[in-house]
C-alpha cells in the first residue's frame, strides 16, 4: 500500500497533472482534488501546485485562498497534514497565513522563467528529509510574483528557528528578501517555495535534472513508515 | 443603421433606397453592388455588417486567394496529412494514433497600437484555433520582428510584445519552445508579431467546424460580448494607419488569459464526453464568422436568435454585437440531448454558456433581433464566396539594381585580428546576440514535456510518456534574403526550418506558414507575394511537406514604404523517441567536430554584410533542395543511431556563429581549422545553405564518416571540441568568457 | 506643497478581467449585492510649488501620454491638499 497525496486543482491552476506525475514518478499514488471539495477525500498529503488560480488578479493566491478545499486543508494542516505549496500554492498558503511572509512583484519587473541554483537549509521537514542539509541543487523557477518579503522581526525568528527550508545560490531572481526561496511551518509538515520541484523529475525533460524528486520521495518514505 | 424602426429584412425590402455606410465599413462600390445582387434587395444593416466584416482582405483572403490556391495544386501526396487548409488549422498524424494540429497567424497591426494585448490576444486566437480542432495546446512558438534594435520605439513596442506573449502564454500553461526575435528598420511602425501554436488529439478527436443536423443547438460560451475591437479585422487589418494621436487609435481588444485557460478545460472535457459535433472559436469577426463558417460548412442552415447572446454592455446594437470581436469565446454544435451535459460542464468551469441558436434543414442563415429577422442569408455567399482580386503584379524597376549591388565585393577582413574583431561584431549584434533576456520570460517548462526550447534548433515536446513518442517545431523567415529574391528568399525560409527540425533529430513532415507582406496594392509588392507563394509551393512539393494552413498580413508598410517581403515558415517534424534529440550544446571535450555540406562564397543579405556593412545587395545563398533532404536524412539516421552528440544549423551569421552558440551553452570551447580549399573569412561568414555542424565522439568517426560518404554529402573536419576559447588556428583566439559578454550582454543592455 | 490624485481606470466598454474575477468571489464569501467591480490604479503625485492651472496641465498631460494607456484607459486628475496631520 502506497500514500495517497492530493493535488488540488482551482480554476487556472497549471501545474497539476505535471504535479501527479512527479508523485506518480515518485511512487506515490495522485489523488485530483477540485478546489471546490468540501473534504480532502482521505489522502494523507496534499499539494497545492502551480499556476495563475484565478488569473493571479486582485493577488497572487488571494481568490483561490477562500476555496471551500481550503477550509478542510487549513484545519488538517494545522494538524499536522503534509502540505507542499509550489509557486502559487506558496502564495496561497501565505495568503491563508499558514505560513508567513507574502510574495510581492519580481524586483525586476518581469516574469522569469531559469533552472535555478538553491541550497537546502532545512532537511527535517515533511518534504526535505531525502536531501541533506546544505545540499546545492537546481530547480526550475518561474514566477511573476516570487519576491519573498515580511517584516524583520518575522525573517529573524525564521532564520532563529531553522524555518527557512530553501534559499536562492548565486543569483537572487527576483529580489527576496535574505535570499528565501522557501519556507516551512513550525511543525515542518507545511512548506512552501517558488521553484518547482515537480518539473525536475524526469532526465530529459526541462532541465534534465532530477533534483526535484526528492520532495516525493521524502514524503512518500515519511508516510509509508507512519 | 437607424435603430427605429429596426432594420428588418422586411424593412429593408420596403425601404430599397436607404443609403448604407457601405464605404466607411470598408467596402467597395463594386462589392456593394455585389451583396446587393446576391440578396436581390439592399442588406440590412446587420448584413451589410457581415458582408463588410468576411469580405475584408483579413477574412476573405480577397488579394491573396489566386496564388495561395498553388499550396493545394502542388500539394506533395503526403500520408502524413488528416486535414488539409481551409480548416482552422491542419491535422497532421505523427503515429501511434496520435494527431498534431499546429499553426501560425499574425497579430501585427494590433501589436503596433497596443503592444501588450495586441500579443497576448495573438498567442489567445492561435491557441483558440488549436482548441476547435479537439486538440489540446500543448506548446506556443512566437516568431517576432521589430525596427532598429536602438529605435526608441522599439523600446515601446518590444517590450510590450514580449511581456503580453508571456503574460497571456504564461497564464495559459503552454510552454514557449521556439520562435525568433529579428530587427530591422524595415519594421519600425510595422513589428511583425506573428504567434504559432502546437496541440495534441488522438485520431478519432478530431473535430471540424461545421453546423450539421437539424434541431441541433448552437451554443456560445465563454466571455460575454462587448465592445472589443468593433470592425477591427477590417479596419485594422485592412488599413495601414498614419501616425494618429492616442485619441484616434481605433479600440483594441483586452485578453483575459484566466478566461482562457477555462475555456480550453472545459472544451477538451466535452470533447472527452464527446457532447460536440462542430465547433468554431470567435475570433476575426466574431459572431459573423462563426456562425457563417458553422452553418456554410454544415449541411443544413441556421437560425440565431441574437437577443440571447450575454453581453458585457447593455447598449450594444445587433451590427456591434455580430462584429464584436471579444475575445474567449467559442461556438459550439451540440445534440439537443446533450445540451445539459455540456451547460454543466461550463458551469464546473465557471464558463458562461448559452444557447443562441440552432440548426435548420433549411439553407439560410437567419439571425432575429427583438423578433424581428435582421439577417438572412445564404452564409457561403458570407462565407466563401467574397470577392477574388487578380491584383496587378509586376517585378520591380530596383530588383536588378539590387542583385547587382553584390555582396561578395565588399572588403573583407584582411587579418586575424580584424577576423576576430568582425566575430565579436557579429556575435553582439542585436540580430546574432542571445535572446534570453527575452525568452526568460516565457515559461518553456509547464506540462513537464519540454525536450527542447530556444535557444535549440527546434522546439521539442514529448507527446507520450511511455514510447517517447515527440514532435519538433521550427519557425524561420529572412527577409533579407526574401528582398534581394522573394522566390528563393521564400524557399531559403522552408529549407531552414525544414533543416532546424533535422538538426534536433526529427522528420520534417508538414509546413505552416504566415505571410508578411506590404500594399497588395502596390504591383511591386504583389509580385514579391506571387514570387514568394510560387517558392514556397514548389519547395514544398519538393520536399514532400504540404502546407496545411497558415496565415497571411498584408498592408504591413508605412506610405509608400512596405516591410521587407517576409514568409515565417514553420515546419513540424516527429521523432520516435525524444532521448534520441540532439541539442546544440557542444556535450564532450575532445568530440570531433565535422562541417557538413558545400561552403561557398555567399555574402548576399548575410548577417556579416548587414553588421559589418550595413549592406543588403546581390543574390541570397543558393536554394539545392535535394541536398536539403540529404542533409536530414543524414542528421535523423546520426541521431537515431547515436553518431552525433550535438548539431547546429548554419544559417544567418554562418559557421563562427553556429560554433559559439554550442560553445557558450555547453561552456565548453572549440579549435578550428581552415580546411583545404576554403579561406578564414569564407569558412566563418558564409552564409551557404544546406549545411550543419555537428559534433562526433570519436568511438563514431569511422562509422559516421562511411555513412555520409556512402551517401554523397560532403563531409569536412574542421576541429574539435576543446579548452575554454574558441580558437581559429593561426588566426585568432577568444576566450568563451569574452564571448558570453558579448553575446549576452547587447539586448539588456538595449531594452532593460 | 499639495497633492495630486491621477486615477486611471479603464475605459467602461474595455474588458476588466480583474474586477470580473472579483466579483465573481464575492458571493463565495458571502458578500451579495455587488453587480459589478471594476479595478483601477490611483496614482499620488506630490507637486513642489502652487499647482496652478499650468502645472495640472502638465500633469494632465503627464497622465495621458505616459501613466494612462489612453487606448484603453480613462484618468481623472485631480488636486488633494495635504493634511498637516498626515506629516
Amino acid at each position: 500500500m502506497t500514500a495517497r497525496i492530493g493535488v488540488v486543482t482551482f480554476p487556472g491552476s497549471l501545474d497539476d497533472r505535471d504535479t501527479q506525475r512527479a508523485i506518480r514518478l515518485a511512487g506515490a499514488e495522485p489523488v485530483a482534488l477540485w478546489h471546490k471539495d468540501k473534504n480532502l477525500h482521505q489522502v494523507d498529503a496534499v499539494v497545492l501546485c502551480g499556476g495563475f488560480s484565478y488569473g493571479d488578479y486582485l493577488r497572487a493566491g488571494a481568490i483561490a485562498r477562500f476555496s471551500p478545499v481550503m477550509e478542510p486543508l487549513l484545519e488538517q494542516a494545522k494538524a499536522g497534514l503534509p502540505v507542499l505549496g509550489i509557486c502559487n500554492g506558496f502564495q496561497i498558503l501565505t495568503e491563508a497565513h499558514l505560513l508567513p511572509g507574502t510574495m510581492l512583484r519580481n524586483d525586476h519587473l518581469h516574469f522569469i522563467c531559469r533552472d535555478q541554483k538553491l541550497r537546502v537549509e532545512n532537511a527535517e521537514t515533511s518534504w526535505t528529509t531525502d536531501y541533506t542539509a546544505g545540499q546545492e541543487i537546481h530547480i526550475p523557477l518561474k514566477n511573476n510574483d516570487g519576491q519573498y518579503v515580511a517584516d524583520a522581526y518575522t525573517l529573524d525568528q525564521l532564520e532563529a528557528e531553522g524555518r527557512v527550508a530553501f534559499r536562492y545560490l548565486d543569483f537572487n531572481p527576483n529580489g527576496s528578501q535574505r535570499d528565501i526561496a522557501g519556507v516551512t511551518n513550525e511543525a515542518g509538515n507545511v512548506v512552501g517555495l517558488m521553484p518547482h520541484p515537480e518539473h525536475a523529475v524526469e532526465p530529459l525533460i526541462g532541465t534534465g535534472r532530477t533534483d526535484g524528486l526528492p520532495f516525493f520521495t521524502s514524503i512518500l518514505k515519511k508516510l509509508v513508515n507512519v | 443603421m437607424s435603430r427605429t424602426p429596426l432594420d428588418t429584412v422586411e424593412h429593408a425590402t420596403a425601404t430599397p433606397d436607404v443609403e448604407l455606410p457601405w464605404a466607411e465599413l470598408g467596402l467597395k462600390k463594386d462589392e456593394y453592388e455585389r451583396v446587393v445582387e446576391i440578396l436581390g434587395r439592399r442588406p440590412t444593416g446587420a448584413e451589410l455588417a457581415m458582408y463588410s466584416v468576411m469580405w475584408s482582405e483579413h477574412c476573405s483572403y480577397k488579394s491573396s486567394k489566386v496564388h495561395l490556391r498553388q499550396f493545394g495544386e502542388k500539394a506533395p501526396q503526403s500520408d502524413a496529412l488528416l486535414v488539409g487548409i481551409g480548416e482552422n488549422a491542419g491535422v497532421v498524424d505523427v503515429g501511434q494514433g496520435y494527431a498534431v494540429t499546429f499553426k501560425v497567424e499574425s497579430h501585427n497591426h494590433p501589436s503596433y497600437v497596443e503592444p501588450y494585448q495586441g500579443a497576448a490576444t495573438g498567442v489567445g486566437g492561435i491557441v483558440r484555433d488549436i482548441i476547435a480542432m479537439g486538440a489540446r495546446p500543448v506548446a506556443v512558438v512566437d516568431p517576432l520582428r521589430f525596427g532598429a534594435a536602438d529605435h526608441p520605439d522599439t523600446k515601446r513596442v518590444l517590450p510590450g510584445v514580449v511581456a503580453g506573449i508571456g503574460g497571456y502564454g504564461n497564464c495559459l500553461g503552454l510552454p514557449n519552445i521556439g520562435g525568433e526575435v529579428v530587427f530591422d528598420a524595415c519594421y519600425q511602425g510595422n513589428p511583425l508579431v506573428n504567434a504559432g501554436a502546437i496541440g495534441v488529439m488522438r485520431h478519432e478527436d478530431i473535430h471540424l467546424a461545421k453546423a450539421s443536423g437539424a434541431g441541433n443547438k448552437v451554443i456560445l460560451y465563454g466571455a460575454r460580448t462587448g465592445g472589443d475591437g468593433i470592425g477591427g479585422a477590417s479596419i485594422l487589418a485592412s488599413e495601414t494607419f498614419d501616425d494618429a494621436k492616442p485619441s484616434k487609435r481605433p479600440a483594441v481588444q483586452v485578453g483575459d488569459p484566466f478566461q482562457e485557460k477555462l475555456l480550453i478545460e472545459c472544451t477538451l472535457e466535452a470533447f472527452a464526453e464527446k457532447l460536440v459535433v462542430g465547433i468554431q472559436d470567435l475570433g476575426a469577426a466574431g459572431l459573423s464568422c462563426a456562425t457563417s463558417e458553422l452553418a456554410s460548412n454544415g449541411s443544413g442552415g441556421m437560425r440565431v436568435t441574437l437577443d440571447d447572446v450575454p453581453l458585457r454592455d447593455s447598449t450594444l446594437s445587433p451590427e456591434e454585437i455580430l462584429m464584436s470581436e471579444s475575445q474567449e469565446r467559442m461556438c459550439a454544435v451540440v445534440e439537443p440531448a446533450k445540451v445539459d451535459r455540456f451547460l454543466e460542464i461550463c458551469d464546473k468551469w465557471d464558463v458562461i454558456a448559452t444557447v443562441i441558436g440552432e440548426v435548420t434543414d433549411g439553407d439560410r442563415l437567419e439571425i432575429y433581433w427583438h423578433g424581428g429577422k435582421i439577417v438572412d442569408v445564404d452564409p457561403r455567399t458570407v462565407a466563401h464566396d467574397g470577392p477574388v482580386y487578380e491584383r496587378p503584379y509586376a517585378r520591380p524597376s530596383w530588383q536588378d539594381a539590387l542583385q547587382a549591388d553584390d555582396a561578395n565585393k565588399l572588403a573583407r577582413p584582411a587579418s586575424g585580428d580584424e577576423l576576430k574583431d568582425q566575430v565579436l561584431r557579429l556575435v553582439s549584434s542585436p540580430n546574432q546576440a542571445s535572446k534570453s533576456w527575452i525568452t526568460s520570460q516565457y515559461d518553456h517548462f509547464v506540462q513537464g514535456n519540454t525536450v527542447l526550447a530556444q535557444p535549440e534548433d527546434s522546439g521539442m515536446i514529448r507527446i507520450d510518456e511511455e514510447t517517447g513518442l515527440g514532435v519538433a517545431i521550427a519557425t524561420d523567415g529572412n527577409g533579407r534574403y526574401a528582398k534581394l529574391d522573394p522566390y528563393h528568399g521564400a524557399q531559403l525560409a522552408l529549407a531552414e526550418a525544414y533543416r532546424n527540425v533535422a538538426t534536433t533529430g526529427a522528420k520534417p513532415l508538414a509546413v505552416s506558414d504566415c505571410l508578411n507582406f506590404g500594399s497588395p496594392e502596390d504591383p511591386a509588392v504583389m509580385w514579391q507575394f506571387a514570387e514568394a507563394i510560387r517558392g514556397l509551393a514548389d519547395a514544398c512539393q519538393q520536399l514532400g511537406t504540404p502546407v496545411t494552413g497558415g496565415n497571411v498580413s498584408l498592408y504591413n508598410q508605412t506610405g509608400e514604404v512596405a516591410i521587407h517581403p517576409t514568409p515565417v515558415v514553420a515546419v513540424l517534424g516527429v521523432i520516435d523517441d525524444v532521448a534520441r534529440r540532439t541539442p546544440v550544446a557542444f556535450q564532450e571535450e575532445g568530440q570531433l567536430l565535422y562541417l557538413l555540406g558545400d561552403t561557398r562564397e555567399e555574402f548576399g543579405g548575410s548577417a556579416w554584410s548587414q553588421v559589418i556593412h550595413d549592406h543588403l545587395g546581390g543574390l541570397p545563398p543558393k536554394v539545392d533542395l535535394e541536398r536539403e533532404r540529404l542533409l536530414a536524412e543524414i542528421l535523423i539516421s546520426a541521431s537515431r543511431d547515436g553518431m552525433i552528440d550535438s548539431a547546429h544549423d548554419l544559417s544567418d551569421g554562418g559557421l563562427i556563429q553556429a560554433v559559439v552558440e554550442s560553445a557558450l551553452l555547453g561552456g565548453k570551447g572549440a579549435r578550428l581549422v581552415v580546411p583545404d580549399g576554403l579561406d578564414a573569412f569564407t569558412l566563418l561568414f558564409s552564409e551557404s545553405a544546406g549545411r550543419a555542424v555537428v559534433a562526433v565522439p570519436r568511438s563514431e568517426e569511422l562509422r559516421f564518416n562511411d555513412m555520409c560518404g556512402a551517401r554523397g554529402l560532403p563531409v569536412t573536419r574542421i576541429g574539435v571540441v576543446d579548452g575554454d576559447s574558441v580558437e581559429l588556428q593561426g588566426e585568432f583566439e577568444l576566450p568563451l568568457e569574452e564571448l558570453r559578454e558579448a553575446h549576452e550582454g547587447t539586448i539588456p543592455a538595449l531594452l532593460a | 506643497m499639495a497633492r495630486v490624485v491621477v486615477d486611471v481606470m479603464l475605459k467602461p466598454e474595455i474588458l476588466d478581467p480583474q474586477g470580473q474575477a472579483v466579483q465573481r468571489a464575492l458571493p463565495r464569501l458571502g458578500f451579495e449585492g455587488i453587480s459589478d467591480v471594476r479595478q483601477g490604479k490611483r496614482f499620488e503625485l506630490e507637486v513642489d510649488g502652487p499647482v496652478d492651472e499650468a502645472a495640472l496641465a502638465r500633469i494632465h498631460d503627464l497622465a495621458e501620454s505616459f501613466l494612462a494607456n489612453t487606448v484603453i484607459e480613462d484618468f481623472s486628475v485631480k488636486v488633494e491638499e495635504v493634511a498637516e496631520a498626515a506629516k
